[in-house]
């Protein structure tokens, strides 16, 4: 004999609401990687950085994201006075915010990086630029993934 | 050993800005895959990377998780005397692996 209809939709009410529960659970569990912001912040020990000088090149529709080819360039002479201090890049969504830190200085000639990074998934990147005179710079890009980078399976 | 690339051009002018380009071959395991069994695969990556040019650091990285598997880099120095460069891949688990390569300047 099945159950009364008033009872087994409180059944799976309750059953829904675990689930709901279990999701919102695991949910945080995710989310605990620092945000893109306080990763910035943390690399530039809390200045706001400054638009603009820096270019972020990467595709903006990317079908693999186990392989993407990603170029920071900083505009700056390279000279002793005047240099590029550091560059750094960090995403939104991947499990961990940083990807890669550079230091550099007068000696490479020019402010610029290339290599290739994961994604996880669609999302924004940033570049940050540490200048000599401890300013610091940044540009940002926003990228499509069809095919994530494995990091489920 | 891994194995390794590095391009760069055998001589220079003096102040010349050459392009260095580097690959090494390295899985990356990021630490987040389960593998077939489920259980999830300890990270295993390579941290840091290092261009010495006659004994003075002209570039370094950190790198993390996110860069892909046979880590690429490319980045570029001032051609300013003769000498050897050396490339150092420091990583998890003990990894470390130096490749050098001279230069001419002429």
């Amino acid at each position: 004999m099945s159950l009364p209809s008033c009872l087994r939709s409180g059944i799976e009410r309750r059953a829904l609401g675990a689930g709901l529960l279990a999701v919102a659970l695991l949910r945080p569990a995710r989310a605990e990687r620092p945000g893109l912001r306080e990763a910035v912040l943390g690399f530039t020990g809390g200045a706001e950085p400054a638009e603009g000088g820096v270019t972020l090149d990467i595709p903006p529709l990317v079908e693999n994201g186990n392989t993407v080819p990603v170029t920071i360039a900083v505009e700056s002479p390279m000279t002793e006075e005047a240099h590029v201090r550091r560059i750094a890049l960090f995403n939104e969504r991947n499990p961990q915010p940083h990807v890669v830190t550079a230091r550099l200085g007068p000696r490479a000639g020019r402010a610029r990086l290339s290599t290739r990074m994961r994604l996880a998934t669609s999302q924004r990147l940033v570049a940050v630029a540490e200048m000599s005179d401890g300013s610091f710079r940044s540009a940002n890009a926003d990228v499509i993934v069809t095919l994530a980078a494995c990091v489920e399976s | 050993m891994a194995r390794v690339l590095i391009n760069l051009p055998r001589t220079a002018r003096r102040g010349e800005v050459v392009e260095i380009r580097t690959l090494i071959q390295h899985v990356m395991e990021t630490g987040y895959r389960p593998g077939a069994d489920g259980v999830v695969a300890p990270r295993d990556i390579i941290t840091g990377f290092t261009c010495v040019y006659n004994n003075e650091e002209v570039f370094a990285a950190e790198l993390a998780p996110a860069i892909a598997a046979n880590p690429f880099l490319s980045f570029s120095l001032v051609a300013a005397e003769s000498g050897i460069l050396a490339f150092t891949w420091t990583g998890d688990n003990g990894f470390e692996q130096t490749e050098t390569r001279s230069l001419t300047v002429t």
